[in-house]
């Protein structure tokens, strides 16, 4: 125990290491709260299909040999939100089958992208990390460090302010509308924040991991807590100790950071789904 | 002037007229009753009233002072609501959405007018049970809270006993009758019980194939009730 205690504190002198938790306790928080929305309006899939967009504006990002990636990802990423958005509401045009679409199609053309214009000499590499995220969490810049903490304030901010109609669309889109609430403002807002935190979290856990750092905390939370408010705080608490207990488990462990991050929130998904049969009442 | 005046509706959606040349107004105090064969177009009506959509023809014109923000709405459920993780308390402060307007949080009034209305309907002991695990007849009572918080004029209801036994119907058509003599707010029901319709409502409208609209006396006299009240229609 000591031995592993030493380590941590060995590592926590490296400012990357510091970094890390810094920038993965953020990421983690900003996406435990759009969670619970995210399952309860059925906008899961929207979160999958961002996140494979992200990867595709990262290839192009790569191929145009940006020094920093995140403004043009995140443009691309907010602009495909929206458009996915529309697509969902449009009812003539399947919404599932578009975003299957737009999803896998940045995907693929993001991989043959890289390929045929990338000059390193390590693209399966490049490729990994950038769908698992191995190692970017512990290459952060300073820059983007900052952007990180701003984006994130930005996000828990507007999550504050707006906690109230989040409730109120997420809970009855048409009783809201019916009484007078923006409802599409709200979801364009949603689908937005969701965008820049699919950005933020490829840092951490890469695009193909990002959906479970979104939605095991907050199906965990569903289990065992019967108010909106007490899901919110339980699943922004559970995301930040997983993703913390994550980040130290691959340190010490040497493990990939994200998919260790996603292991953990599995078995605390597993253990509050126990809790949850014991308390009775609550059902799948 | 009436609360409500439609003139001259058409409605449908995705370019399908289902419906035209509606014309009907509600007034103060009216309970009115909308019934027809299923498809006939009711909940489109409701959703055109409710301002969800917009009509293919003619005008909806609101008076007496009402605004299209203040008429309380008791959707069906949707599938979303059966497993929602929220409170009793939660549910119905969000009636007072409208209230704010951009402020971020309810102010003390709405927080009482919340309380209120859930005393209302008995609902203060249940406050912070969630949502989910109530019965049917109680969630219903939940959504009427909630549409109170938003309105004290008018009620939109759409289907408000549809699932639930038949004590708990009567307690619901109880509920909306109180409500509408003791408070004086104007209801407006789909119904697909054109007993129970009759009964209370005193006026209904009747769209499908045959349109009628007038005092319940007049509709049970009508041709358009006589087909229907036999189980024609009634699916």
């Amino acid at each position: 125990m000591t031995e592993v205690f030493g380590k941590i504190v060995l590592y926590w002198q490296y400012p990357f290491v510091r970094y890390a938790l810094i920038v993965g306790v953020l990421i983690a928080l900003c996406s435990s709260l759009l969670g619970v929305t995210l399952v309860l309006k059925r906008f899961s899939f929207i979160g999958d299909g961002l996140s494979h967009v992200a990867f595709g504006a990262i290839a192009i990002a790569t191929v145009l040999d940006l020094t920093n990636k995140m403004p043009l990802v995140m443009v691309i990423t907010i602009l495909c939100a929206v458009l996915l958005l529309r697509m969902g509401q449009n009812t003539k045009v399947k919404g599932d089958a578009a975003i299957a679409m737009v999803s896998v199609g940045a995907l693929g053309i993001g991989y043959l992208i890289m390929n045929i214009y990338s000059t390193s000499s390590n693209l399966s590499g490049d490729v990994c990390s950038t769908l698992f995220g191995s190692t970017s969490i512990l290459t952060l810049t300073q820059t983007e460090v900052w952007i990180c903490v701003v984006l994130s304030v930005v996000v828990v901010a507007v999550f504050i302010l707006f906690y109230h109609k989040i409730f109120s669309v997420t809970f009855d889109e048409n009783f809201a509308k019916a009484t007078g609430t923006n409802a599409d403002a709200y979801n364009l807002l949603i689908a937005v924040v969701i965008a820049v935190i699919i950005v933020l979290a490829m840092n951490l856990v890469g695009s193909l991991l990002i959906s479970a750092l979104v939605i095991f905390p907050a199906l965990s939370a569903m289990r065992v807590f019967k108010n909106f408010k007490s899901v919110t705080y339980c699943s922004a608490i559970l995301s930040v100790s997983c993703a913390l207990l994550g980040i130290l488990i691959s340190i010490v462990g040497e493990t990939p950071v994200g998919s260790t991050i996603v292991a953990v929130d599995i078995a605390v998904f597993a253990l509050f789904c126990l809790i949850g049969m014991f308390r009775g009442g609550v059902k799948a | 002037m009436a609360l409500l005046t439609c003139q001259d509706l058409s409605l449908g959606y995705e370019g399908h007229e289902i419906l035209s040349h509606l014309s009907f107004e509600v007034n103060k105090k009216d309970y009115l009753c909308i019934v027809g064969e299923n498809g006939s177009g009711k909940t489109t009506l409701m959703k055109t009233i409710l301002g969800l959509q917009s009509p293919m023809g003619g005008s909806i014109t609101m008076g007496d002072g009402l605004k299209q923000t203040e008429i309380g709405y008791l959707p069906q459920q949707t599938v979303v609501q059966r497993d929602f993780p929220a409170s009793v308390r939660e549910i119905v402060l969000s009636g007072c959405q409208n209230r704010c307007g951009l402020r971020p949080f309810y102010n003390k009034e709405e927080k009482q007018l919340a309380e209120e209305n859930m005393e209302r309907l008995g609902l203060t002991s249940l406050k912070k049970r969630c949502y989910r695990e109530l019965s049917g007849g109680q969630q219903q009572r939940v959504l009427l809270a909630r549409a109170l918080c938003a309105t004290q004029k008018i009620l939109l209801l759409d289907e408000p006993v549809s699932g639930l036994d038949p004590k708990v119907t009567q307690e619901m058509y109880h509920l909306i009758e109180e409500l509408n003599k003791k408070d004086g707010i104007t209801i407006i029901m789909i119904s697909h019980d054109i007993e129970a319709a009759v009964r209370y409502a005193d006026h209904i409208l009747h769209i499908g194939k045959t349109v009628f609209f007038g005092k319940t006396e007049g509709y049970l006299k009508s041709e358009a009730a006589y087909g229907f009240m036999r189980g024609d229609g009634i699916a």
